[in-house]
């Protein structure tokens, strides 16, 4: 690895990019550390594919400035190709060759062998090599995935970037393709993913959530939780829906929304102790006639983050 | 009581030496939300495609809102809404052209069109929306619509195929408060998901492993039988069986 081995890895400063009245992307700035797995992480529309597209130098921005190892997205783009891997998000390689042909190609235009780069792709063809002369079109949707990684990876680039690759994948096999990201990451590699799953974001070391083209926080998962401004709590009861309601009409709720098997239920005042809120919270239960609920406050995780910023984006 | 919405007995499809769905049997009730998981390849699909009367089974039974797929599947269609995991509204019809072509490919009259398109846009707060392209609305918006528009002729069940995938997560929650009013409407309902929290919000939860039914019951009854704390663990558990966390 040559000429960048110090410095980020990606430099992007008010970088925005518009499609006719849409701004996809509006003025977005982040920092990617070497070595780190850095993730994207929002809906669809969110302005993840446009964002990547940029700073592959697939896409000119029409404002602000992108440098990836160093080199410049736009003027320096032909030297920065050969070191970039990227995987878009809809699965692009040929469905009519086998395994082994797609890889074949890819080491070629890249100057290089299958045989040669056997080390790099090592993790992920060893799942892989069973279906090497099967047709990348009847993989399951999992296998064409690392497939697509393993192409994205022949050429031995020192920055990864993978649009969206566990979108409708199934839980298991989302697990095993960030189990494979986990393993190249400590090899040295650094890995700029996006994703749609908020539950995803506790696999990488920062992450910045993304709505309507632009960031709304950038932090180690563990602290965008941390940050959450207000007390939290999981309520639990036998009829979810009945208790949903219920809290919804309490005066001081700010939000209330299921997670799961419990609800999560903000408070909207700042300084008010946990101790307090809980027993006001069984009161004004008991009192609509709703009983064997609990209430235990907790730490946010991403997705309530997520929630918390939209709603404070755009007042629902 | 009444009789179940949906009655599959033995439910079985081969394509060639490969059988995608092995003898599945099991029963929803009306009004109920079932959650129908299973990993990609599983044979979720092909099951749904043969409920909803688009696939032909190789043997057993299915009996939908009263009507046997096998030899009914034109008269089922009526009684059943879909939602497929494409976004199926046409993008360059407005909001309100597509409600009505639909009203009108299911029989309804254009009083009933009308009455139905306030109610149905009431609901998701897209009045405002009427005249505008569908291709012009937010992903959500687009998805919540779809919905509707699959409840429009008033069907005894809808089938939903990942309705909230890449949906942010609070319009993914609203939505599911729809499949609840729908629900205690009357309508039943059969979901897939990737999303297991969402597994949680069904009444009862099936997965599929391999064709066959590995588990089913409500979500604490099988993360009870599986000795699992989430529905993720089961899932894990079920389908890579002997792997290590």
């Amino acid at each position: 690895m040559s000429g960048s081995a110090a410095g980020p890895a990606v430099v992007a400063r008010g970088l925005s990019r518009r499609f006719g009245e849409v701004a996809a992307v509006d003025d977005v700035s982040l920092d990617v550390t070497q070595g780190e797995i850095f993730g994207v992480i929002g809906p669809d529309g969110a302005g993840k594919t446009t964002l990547f597209r940029m700073l592959v130098t697939l896409l000119l921005p029409d404002g602000g400035t992108a440098r990836v190892l160093g080199r410049d997205v736009v003027r320096d783009l032909w030297d920065l190709r050969t070191r970039i891997g990227y995987m878009p998000g809809r699965f692009s390689l040929y469905p009519d060759l086998s395994v082994g042909e797609n890889l074949a190609f890819f080491a070629a235009l890249f100057g290089t062998t299958v045989a040669a780069e056997a080390g790099t792709i090592a993790p992920i063809w060893r799942q892989l090599e069973p279906f090497v002369g099967r047709r990348a079109g009847a993989l399951s949707g999992g296998m064409k995935q690392k497939l697509a990684l393993c192409c994205a990876l022949i050429h031995r680039p020192e920055i990864l970037f993978l649009d969206e690759p566990t979108t409708g994948v199934d839980a298991v096999s989302r697990r095993e393709f960030w189990d494979l990201l986990g393993t190249l990451r400590n090899s040295g590699i650094t890995i700029v993913v996006s994703t749609p799953y908020m539950d995803e974001a506790g696999r990488c070391d920062r992450v910045a959530l993304m709505q309507k083209g632009k960031l709304l926080v950038t932090d180690q998962p563990a602290e965008i939780g941390r940050r959450y401004p207000r007390p939290l709590f999981a309520v639990r009861g036998p009829d979810l829906l009945g208790l949903l309601g219920a809290l919804r009409g309490f005066p001081n709720a700010a939000s209330v929304w299921p997670f799961g098997e419990s609800l999560h239920y903000t408070d909207a005042r700042e300084a008010v102790s946990s101790e307090v809120i809980v027993r006001e919270l069984q009161i004004h239960l008991a009192g609509v006639s709703i009983s064997g609920a609990t209430v235990e406050p907790i730490a946010a995780g991403i997705e309530d983050a997520f929630m918390w910023h939209m709603a404070e984006e755009k007042p629902a | 009581m009444s009789a179940p919405a949906i009655d599959v007995r033995a439910l079985t499809r081969r394509f060639g030496s490969f059988t995608a769905v092995n003898a599945i049997t099991f029963q929803v009730e009306p009004g109920e939300v079932f959650g129908f998981l299973g990993a990609n390849g599983a044979g979720k699909t092909t099951a749904m495609r043969m409920l909803i009367g688009l696939l032909t089974p190789t043997s057993g039974s299915a009996t939908v809102a009263g009507h046997e797929v096998t030899t009914e599947a034109e008269l089922d269609r009526w009684r059943i809404g879909y939602m497929s995991q494409r976004f199926s509204l046409y993008e360059d019809l407005t909001v309100q052209e597509n409600i009505t072509l639909f009203g009108g490919i299911y029989g309804l009259s254009n009083k009933q069109i009308a009455e139905r398109s306030s109610e149905l846009l009431g609901q998701i707060g897209l009045e405002r929306t009427r005249r505008e392209l569908v291709r012009a609305i937010p992903l959500g918006w687009k998805q919540q619509l779809a919905f509707l528009v699959a409840l429009l002729h008033r069907p005894a069940v809808v089938f939903l195929d990942e309705p909230t995938g890449g949906v942010d997560p609070i319009t993914r929650r609203r939505f599911w408060e729809l499949i609840y009013q729908a629900a205690q409407a009357g309508t039943t309902v059969l979901v897939t998901t990737h999303y297991l929290d969402e597994a949680e919000y069904c009444h009862r939860v099936s997965i599929m492993v391999d064709g066959a039914i590995a588990a089913l019951g409500t979500p604490a009854e099988v993360k009870r039988d599986f000795g699992a704390a989430t529905l993720d663990d089961v899932f894990f558990a079920l389908t890579r069986p002997g792997a290590v966390r």
